[in-house]
């Protein structure tokens, strides 16, 4: 534990001198989108992969949380800050709407109710005119300031704006990890009949690390309108980004606190750049080398390639 | 004092055409052990599903320390203080022993230092002191069954609902149970055990209930109950049963 | 109005014929070894893309490629159950789940990086065109597509009811170790299991493409529909899934025709999520 402690500092420590040493604005982007997803899969992973329930939904709390803000800010003049408390309370909401219901379902029925609900939603935003339906919302342009949660001279405010954020979620995942919700979660996951007989209300615990989920996954969402300055529904909530979420989580270590974080350094890059250099060209091999890769770990290295870092400490 | 601790009145399941348990009525008080026997498919671990409120029971009631229990979930049924283990051990595969004990013990010590704590306490009550972060699955099923108990004892239960815990076992085996059943009693559990093997549950029930296809056909202490023709009957058949009687009688 | 109303209740009947169709393959692999197939749709989606090919390759108009896109899914099934399903047959739920999604993944990954993402469409096939029945329009190809789909079902279903493999493959899903105790190779049911599953969405991919629009991500819609069809009818039932299929395609049009055309999407997933909390076997679903 004191080595892991060691080198996470050390980690945390290049990452915040990077911005230092960058001169593409690109690779400023890169490493944003790496550290979002990274935050928003430590969500999903504490939901799936501790808590074992896999939900294909978790890009609705995204877009809870960015179309919160956007309204508010564009209808009410609230503050993006505020904006955000407020997307997390909604997508909580979301969340225990959601999962009352859903978590009595049993595995494969629950992970396709998540993908219904995240559909419903899409399909309901795209046709909901107060908030701009399929073309969406432009956050207006205001003074560069943190208080604004704008800024246009760079990208480096936002860079570290998500590396405190990525640092929230590692802190609140340890947190989990190391209190009884998180040994309730992963008995849950072992053996649900198990853990009632043992005292723990299985209901309330998925609740609870559900909720954790939606929180974590919102505050990305309120982010990414506020650094984009433009959110519509393929963006902010689309299936294909609830399947990122999972992927970047197994690729990782399903269940393990960095897993999500090694994961986003692998998939996001991989994503990103064969976009950027193979063009149209090459148009789907991302997909095809990040699909090969989920089907190679969960046939045959089903804790993520964590593993190969950790050797048996947690 | 000796008010009863745990009172089974009338209890009925029924699984639509097969009624696997029959107005099955008994009580035990506090510090008992609780033999409950009968042939395979007689309704005992359906009875301790009822109890343990995985079934709810479809007539009579179930009461505990004088409240009706026969509704509630298996949760709210462990923290009230009826624990129980499973006829086909379980444990949690993907920890180790501590672990396992931790996840009862977190019951009633929420901090995870306190559970933690409490958890090494109990596994050197059972015996688990060397093998702390072994994990569960490479533990032979003896021990396996051992864990299942101690980290069931770990939630502080009042009473114990063992489901065949020495099925499978060996002599050796056979006897570190019924040492450990006793050690409980000696804390002051009421415990409740279906039992297929005789020689463990005998010689240390207090009482003994006795089910065949669904209903209670006996009950009485050990001795009473081995005598007892319908329990012969049920095990051995009529025909041997009536033949036992007879050579009885002309001698 | 009453015209257009008979139009849409016949739509959805026939676009239900083909929906049962695509489900049957679905609730088949369930029913036999507990795993979902979600790249199920990514094969209907390769089945058409195979059907425009034939067609821009070599004229053949789908009706005739029907039976070379048919027997090439079969293989594909085949081989994906040997390849990916195979080494997860015991795995846990959740290894399950992500190869399946890789699946889906990989196949639309390859359709996009061999095809791109333009829509395609077969310009004019046999089947073009309206015919009249009872006064009610309907497209010759929808048309088609139903019947070639009722008669593929009944295929299947004659196939586990009356043959002596189709038996032994429903012996396989109610208990594998006792068909294994009668001599009955459950892996070798189970590849068949997924060449007949796949090889019916092939059939289903090669109807469609008569009329519909072929591009990677087609098959995502169908999948759902295919998931709703499956959880009403029952996982593992094959009669479940026809009457089902029906149900779903009448739930899609009449939403749209009575509520709004960009909702209908919407019902049909409340639909799911209303069987699914209210009677999850479904119809007649075992599990």
């Amino acid at each position: 534990m004191k080595k892991g402690l060691l080198v996470f500092i050390l980690f945390m420590c290049i990452l915040a001198a990077v911005p230092q040493f960058l001169r593409d604005p690109f690779q400023c982007h890169l490493l944003i989108m790496i550290m979002m997803y990274a935050t928003m899969s430590i969500g999903w992973n504490v939901i799936g992969g501790y808590a074992g329930q896999v939900s294909f939904g978790n890009a609705a709390f995204f877009g809870v949380g960015a179309y919160t803000t956007a309204v508010l800010l564009v209808n009410y003049n609230v503050n993006p800050w505020l904006g955000m408390l407020a997307g997390c309370v909604l997508s909580v909401g979301l969340a225990v709407i959601v999962g009352y219901p859903c978590f009595r379902l049993r595995g494969h029925y629950f992970a396709i109710a998540t993908i219904a609900v995240g559909e419903i939603m899409v399909v309901i935003f795209t046709n909901w005119d107060y908030v701009g339906a399929a073309v969406g919302i432009y956050m207006p342009i205001l003074e560069e300031s943190f208080v604004n949660f704008e800024f246009h001279s760079s990208k480096i405010p936002y860079y570290y704006i998500i590396l405190g954020m990525l640092l929230f979620a590692i802190a609140v995942c340890y947190a989990v990890e190391e209190s009884r919700l998180g040994y309730y979660l992963r008995a849950i996951k072992d053996d649900p009949d198990g853990a009632r007989s043992l005292g723990i209300d299985i209901q309330k615990y998925k609740m609870i690390a559900f909720s954790i989920s939606a929180v974590l996954t919102s505050i990305c969402g309120t982010f990414y309108g506020q650094y984009v300055l433009y959110i519509h529904p393929s963006s902010t909530m689309d299936l294909m980004m609830s399947i990122h979420l999972c992927i970047i989580a197994l690729i990782g270590g399903i269940g393990k606190l960095f897993g999500p974080v090694v994961g986003a350094f692998v998939f996001i890059p991989l994503m990103e750049l064969t976009r950027v250099y193979l063009g149209s060209e090459g148009q789907g091999i991302d997909m095809i080398i990040y699909s090969l890769l989920v089907i190679l770990i969960a046939i045959w290295r089903p804790q993520g390639l964590w593993a190969l870092f950790s050797r048996g400490s947690k | 004092m000796s008010a009863d601790i745990l009172v089974v009145d009338n209890v009925t399941k029924r699984f639509g055409g097969l009624t696997a348990n029959a107005n099955i009525s008994f009580s035990m008080k506090e510090g008992q052990i609780i033999g409950l026997i009968g042939p395979n498919g007689a309704g005992k671990s359906t009875l301790f599903n009822c109890i343990s409120c995985f079934y709810n029971a479809d007539g009579g009631r179930i009461v505990f320390q004088g409240q009706e229990i026969t509704f509630k979930d298996p949760e709210s049924i462990c923290r009230m203080g009826i624990g129980r283990t499973f006829q086909i051990v379980r444990i949690f595969k993907d920890m180790n022993v501590l672990e396992n004990i931790m996840i009862g013990a977190f019951l009633r010590n929420p901090r995870r230092k306190d559970a933690q704590a409490r958890s090494e306490e109990v596994a050197g009550i059972f015996r688990f002191t060397d093998k702390l972060y072994l994990k569960a699955t490479s533990l032979t099923i003896s021990e396996q069954k051992r864990l299942e108990v101690a980290r069931v004892f770990a939630t502080e239960p009042k009473i114990m609902l063992l489901d065949e815990m020495m099925a499978g076992l060996n002599i050796h085996e056979i006897k570190e149970s019924v040492e450990l059943v006793l050690r409980l009693r000696e804390m002051g559990i009421t415990l409740v055990l279906v039992e297929h093997v005789m020689e463990g549950i005998m010689p240390i029930a207090n009482r003994v209930v006795v089910l065949d296809y669904g209903e209670k056909i006996a009950e009485g202490t050990p001795d009473e109950v081995i005598n007892n023709e319908k329990v012969i009957g049920a095990y051995f058949g009529q025909k041997y049963a009536k033949r036992r009687e007879n050579k009885t009688r002309i001698q | 109005m009453e015209g257009v109303f008979t139009q849409t209740l016949v739509s959805g009947i026939l676009i239900g014929f083909v929906y049962a169709l695509i489900a049957v393959g679905l609730t088949m692999i369930f029913g036999m070894m507990d795993i979902v197939n979600f790249a199920h749709g990514e094969y209907l989606m390769v089945a058409m893309y195979f059907a425009y090919w034939f067609f821009v390759l070599f004229g053949m108009d789908p009706l005739y490629s029907l039976p070379w896109v048919t027997v090439l899914l079969f293989l594909l099934g085949v081989v994906t159950y040997y390849v990916f399903i195979r080494p997860i047959i015991n795995a846990p739920m959740l290894s399950q789940i992500f190869v399946t999604f890789g699946i889906l993944i990989l196949l639309r990954g390859v359709a996009q990086y061999l095809w791109n993402a333009d829509y395609r469409m077969i310009p004019q096939t046999l089947t073009s065109g309206n015919v009249s029945i009872f006064g009610v329009y309907v497209g010759v190809s929808q048309l088609v597509a139903a019947a070639g789909a009722v008669i593929c079902n009944g295929l299947i279903f004659w196939f586990l009811k009356s043959t002596k493999m189709g038996i032994a493959m429903e012996a396989v899903a109610e208990d594998k170790e006792a068909a294994r105790l009668m001599g009955i190779n459950s892996d070798r049911m189970f590849a068949l299991a997924w060449g007949i599953g796949i090889a019916s969405v092939g059939v289903a991919g090669g109807l469609l493409s008569s009329f519909y629009y072929v591009f990677p991500e087609v098959g995502s819609n169908f999948c759902l529909m295919a998931f709703v069809v499956v959880a009403l009818g029952g996982f593992g039932s094959v009669p479940g899934a026809f009457i089902a299929g029906i149900i779903v395609g009448l739930v899609e049009v009449l939403s749209g025709y009575l509520i709004a055309p960009s909702l209908k999407f919407m019902f049909v997933l409340f639909l799911y999520l209303g069987v699914v909390f209210i009677r999850p076997q479904g119809f007649m679903g075992r599990k």
